[in-house]
């Protein structure tokens, strides 16, 4: 198999070098830490006020966990580390519970981001001469820009067509001969069934590969997409919080995910305990982000839940792999490639008088895309009798979810005590997707 | 005025039987209904005998009900009779939002109940009667 790399000496450096460069650069963001509200505050708490309090990597663990919440906390500046004037990009992403997180970049952050993203995307064998349709959405969210601009640097010819319109995509796919893919494991489902539709056969493009992220799936959804299409799939791992995709990426080999361990100190804890679990053993996955200055994050709990190979990779590199994502240690929701918290939709039908107290979250797969319908009981003393009123309900209560999950919704009404009741344990959310 | 009850179902099985009994064992009596369907939902409406005591029988089971006011209009069962209801309120530009209507065998009258938009606030027992129809009286009304 030929292995090539886009920062070979990085991308192989023995592992108590690579652990020189962490302690490194683990000292320097711990300094731009310290520049924050939110860490200079907890950091001299357990002993740490200058970077040379970090003596070695076993101080990284005297650091608590930063999670989720202390983000929103500290929206939106309570964790910037630099003069606004240094940031030349932001990325934010729909609150939990209203209120949004939001991540800074300098010039510097990017490109060192960038980079990451050049090697991922050079380890899967991808280069010059390869033409490549970005398919994740642009915007706000990191899946797509983060891609985009890793695959210029690498030198591919980009097209930042983004998200949605399957027959756009096709006829794009077809016109410019794309080469490699950047999809949703459903959308990429999505796009052969309606092949047919349009008188494709995967025969008739010219793809040879696709990355695949943004949702959880399984080896075998990944082989029959990649019997589907005739293409080799790799895995791509990112979230914004880490800058975006481009934290972990399959080599050629596609045996689990490189963790660009220069980039990131990754730790795997048992989440109940918040103490590290044994190498190999499944827990869930904790991120220190080495190389974004303008907004530090230490010891971010992802609730993702994975484990780490002790074995080395046959493709020569010495970043330790990460296996797929096997669940998570809360209840958020994927949509369409979509981060959503039951919360957040909670939140929105309490703030609404008409509706009532029990509420189920529905989730099903429609021609390869997801469905959410939120089911809902109508509150008795404000039914009115009329049937415009319910209809105009129904949108009210679309638009605002829609404002906060970013994603539209069917909504269903019923009648009061007909769903299951708020007390004990409801089932809240009813999963009837396939799994992936 | 006839006072309609207007009920919130769910469109599945047993909805409308579970309402027709509530009203049974309170011994209510049902003068007209309709149904109207809307996917996952429909509203049952009923003219029955005594409106309030259904509300709260209905509220008492936790029921989504209102009650509303609607007409109830009578005429002779004639062709072009629902014609010339209809252009008596076209022509002073009152909308029907929602009527249902049937004839009563026993004595050949036909009955429509009524609910409209009356923006210029016309006195419809006065128009309806203009053009030869009648207002049911609620004593009327409840006693059919």
């Amino acid at each position: 198999m030929e292995i090539r790399y886009w920062n070979q000496r990085l991308e192989t450096l023995p592992r108590h070098e690579l652990r020189q460069l962490q302690l490194e650069r683990l000292r320097e963001v711990v300094g731009y830490a310290l520049q924050t509200p939110f860490y200079k505050k907890r950091l001299p708490k357990v002993g740490i006020s200058s970077p040379e309090d970090i003596r070695s990597l076993d101080d990284l663990k005297k650091i608590p966990f930063t999670v989720k919440d202390d983000l929103r906390q500290a929206f939106p500046k309570g964790l910037l580390a630099v003069d606004m004037e240094k940031v030349v990009r932001i990325h934010s992403s729909s609150g939990t519970t209203g209120i949004p997180t939001v991540i800074y970049y300098t010039a510097d952050d990017l490109d060192r981001w960038t980079d990451l993203l050049a090697r991922s995307i050079v380890a899967t064998g991808a280069g010059p001469g390869d033409v490549f349709q970005n398919m994740m959405s642009y915007g706000l969210f990191t899946g797509g820009l983060g891609v985009h601009y890793g695959a210029e640097r690498v030198g591919m010819a980009v097209i930042p067509v983004g998200g949605g319109n399957t027959q756009r995509q096709l006829q794009i796919m077809r016109d410019f001969r794309t080469t490699v893919l950047h999809i949703t494991p459903s959308y990429l489902l999505h796009i052969h069934q309606r092949m047919p539709e349009f008188g494709l056969t995967p025969a008739d493009l010219n793809l040879k590969k696709a990355w695949m992220g943004a949702e959880p799936h399984s080896e075998n959804t990944r082989l029959k997409l990649q019997e589907l299409f005739g293409i080799d799939i790799y895995n791509s791992y990112g979230l914004s919080e880490m800058n975006g995709p481009g934290v972990a990426f399959e080599c050629v080999y596609k045996n689990d995910l490189h963790v660009w361990e220069d980039g990131y100190i990754i730790e795997i804890i048992d989440p109940r305990t918040g103490e590290p679990v044994e190498d190999g053993q499944e827990g869930e996955v904790v991120f220190t982000n080495l190389i974004r200055h303008a907004l530090p994050l230490l010891r971010y709990r992802t609730r993702d839940l994975a484990f780490l190979h002790p074995d080395p990779c046959p493709c020569g590199r010495t970043a330790r792999r990460m296996s797929r994502i096997t669940g998570r240690t809360d209840d958020m929701l994927i949509i369409n490639g979509v981060n959503v918290f039951p919360s957040q939709i909670e939140e929105v039908l309490m703030s609404i008088p008409e509706v009532g107290t029990n509420y189920q979250i529905h989730l099903s797969r429609h021609e390869g895309l997801d469905r959410l319908t939120v089911k809902v009981e109508i509150y008795s003393k404000l039914f009115t009798g009329d049937l415009a009123a319910l209809e105009a309900l129904k949108n009210k209560i679309n638009e605002k979810l829609r404002a906060s999950i970013t994603i539209n919704s069917r909504i269903e009404l019923h009648e009061p005590g007909s769903l299951p009741a708020i007390e004990g344990k409801a089932k809240r959310v009813v999963d009837e997707r396939e799994k992936l | 005025m006839a006072k309609q009850i207007t009920v919130f179902l769910e469109n599945r099985p047993g909805r409308i039987q579970s309402i027709s009994r509530i009203l049974k064992e309170k011994g209510l009596n049902i003068l007209a209904f309709s149904i109207q369907d809307r996917g996952e939902f429909g509203l049952m409406k009923m003219i029955v005998d005594k409106p309030a005591e259904a509300q709260l029988a209905l509220a008492d089971r936790g029921m989504a009900c209102a009650l509303k006011e609607v007409f109830a209009v009578t005429a002779a069962d004639q062709p072009g009779n629902l014609e010339k209801l209809t252009t008596a309120l076209a022509e002073k530009s009152i909308n029907i939002k929602d009527a249902y209507g049937f004839v009563s065998t026993a004595d050949k009258r036909g009955i429509c109940y009524l609910e409209v938009e009356n923006p210029h606030g016309v006195d419809i027992g006065k128009l309806i009667a203009e053009y030869g129809f009648t207002l049911i009286a609620d004593k009327d009304l409840y006693d059919l």
